[in-house]
């Protein structure tokens, strides 16, 4: 197979031709924050969080196939702050309510949130008004926590093959809908790759919560994207 | 040798849960009273002020009018004003009326609500009874807050370092194992 040879922040990565950006980063052991990018997904480059500069432009690094000889930027002052911005707003956009959510400990955003230091949001709360569809046997889904990064859209598309997810509307109005009138009407069950898509605590199985003790939970005392980095040290 | 710093906390719109993991800092409670004076706080019981203060310690964000007001008087007395806990930062748990209107809140509470045993079908408004704000605000959405420890309740030891470093003179960011939102 044919390779490309470029530079993340001075180091030299290979990659093979066609392969993304993030890809080939991860593969050199270097971590860039993302959030819709998922593995065997589709990658869709919606939550800009994986944002570098590729020969001083800023692209979606999920998105952005490498290129021979190209400089990316990653780990900037700059880039660093965009991505923690989009975190910051994201928090603020939903009901983020830690302290109570089964998926406290799992969740990705919470754990770039770690990752990136933040304290207190940088921007004015919204606490906008959102629905719990709690009408599925297995599954409940929590709108109040949807930071629509696509990912059960192209779970249940792609790997489920059911297409339970659509997103409506657009702008500040654009919301995750399921195919029919409730979830339950949809024929997902709680083992669908759907479910363990989400980064977040919207699309939860029910009665399986709270069963890792705090301490031993996966970001508990590892930063998210750490199993990446340390395989650039070896 | 210098007058000690002084320290004043409360519990604003909180659950005390705050000031429990303060306490929970065991015998370096007592090494805290050596490095600071307690000022007003519900751990001595003092009501008021006693003299200016280095660093106040908010638990809790503002549903009331009152809570507003302590929270302008705590920025007026100390130097320093520390946001302690989700509630404080970003509303918490009592937020989540937020997206409610208030009169359907009270309703709730007070006519509606399951065991509710109110004839009169009064909703209690005495000017006794701190006025309760349309929504719940998070402290620094009312006042400038010089620095935040997350957590539900943070850690012990969040509370600690932050405190200690502070005192230093050097707020300094929170080792990521004590950085925690739940």
């Amino acid at each position: 197979m044919k390779t490309v040879t470029f530079t993340i922040d001075g180091k030299i990565v290979r990659a093979d031709k066609g392969q993304t950006i993030l890809k080939a980063a991860e593969a050199a052991g270097i971590y860039i924050p993302r959030l819709c990018a998922c593995k065997d997904l589709v990658p869709h480059g919606s939550c800009r969080v994986c944002s570098v500069r590729v020969n001083g432009r800023i692209q979606a690094s999920c998105v952005q196939t490498a290129a021979e000889g190209a400089i990316v930027e990653s780990e900037t002052d700059e880039l660093r702050e965009y991505r923690r911005n989009i975190i910051d707003m994201l928090f603020v956009e939903g009901n983020h309510f830690c302290m109570f959510c089964e998926k406290s400990g799992f969740c990705e955003l919470q754990a770039l949130a770690y990752r990136f230091g933040i304290t207190a949001p940088k921007y004015r709360l919204l606490y906008p008004k959102r629905d719990i569809d709690l009408s599925h046997p297995e599954v409940y889904l929590d709108h109040n926590r949807c930071i629509l990064c696509g990912r059960c859209v192209r779970a249940s598309q792609d790997l489920d093959r059911k297409n339970v997810f659509q997103f409506v509307e657009r702008g500040c109005r654009k919301r995750l809908q399921v195919n029919g009138e409730a979830l339950s009407d949809t024929d997902l069950r709680a083992a669908d790759q759907a479910v363990s898509a989400c980064p977040v605590g919207a699309l939860m199985r029910k009665r399986v919560g709270y069963a890792v003790p705090v301490g031993r939970r996966p970001y508990d005392e590892v930063p998210i994207g750490r199993d990446i980095e340390k395989k650039g040290e070896e | 040798m210098a007058a000690k710093p002084r320290i004043a906390t409360v519990s604003l719109a909180g659950c005390f849960g705050c000031h429990m993991s303060l306490l929970d800092l065991d015998e370096r409670i007592l090494k805290l009273a050596e490095l600071v004076e307690f000022d007003r706080s519900p751990i001595n019981d003092y009501k008021d002020f006693r003299a200016r203060c280095a660093v106040g310690v908010v638990e809790g964000g503002c549903c009331t009018e009152e809570n507003v007001h302590v929270l302008e008087r705590f920025r007026k007395q100390c130097d320093l004003l520390v946001s302690i806990g989700e509630c404080a930062i970003s509303g918490g748990i009592p937020a989540m009326r937020n997206n409610i209107p208030l009169r359907e809140c009270l309703e709730e509470a007070y006519l509606k609500s399951p065991g509710v045993y109110n004839p009169g079908g009064v909703i209690p408004n005495d000017p006794e009874i701190p006025l309760l704000l349309h929504r719940l605000y998070p402290c620094h959405e009312v006042v400038k807050i010089d620095l935040f420890i997350p957590g539900c309740p943070p850690p012990a030891d969040a509370i600690w370092d932050a405190l200690v470093s502070l005192l230093a003179g050097r707020p300094a960011a929170p080792a990521y194992d004590r950085l925690k939102y739940d």
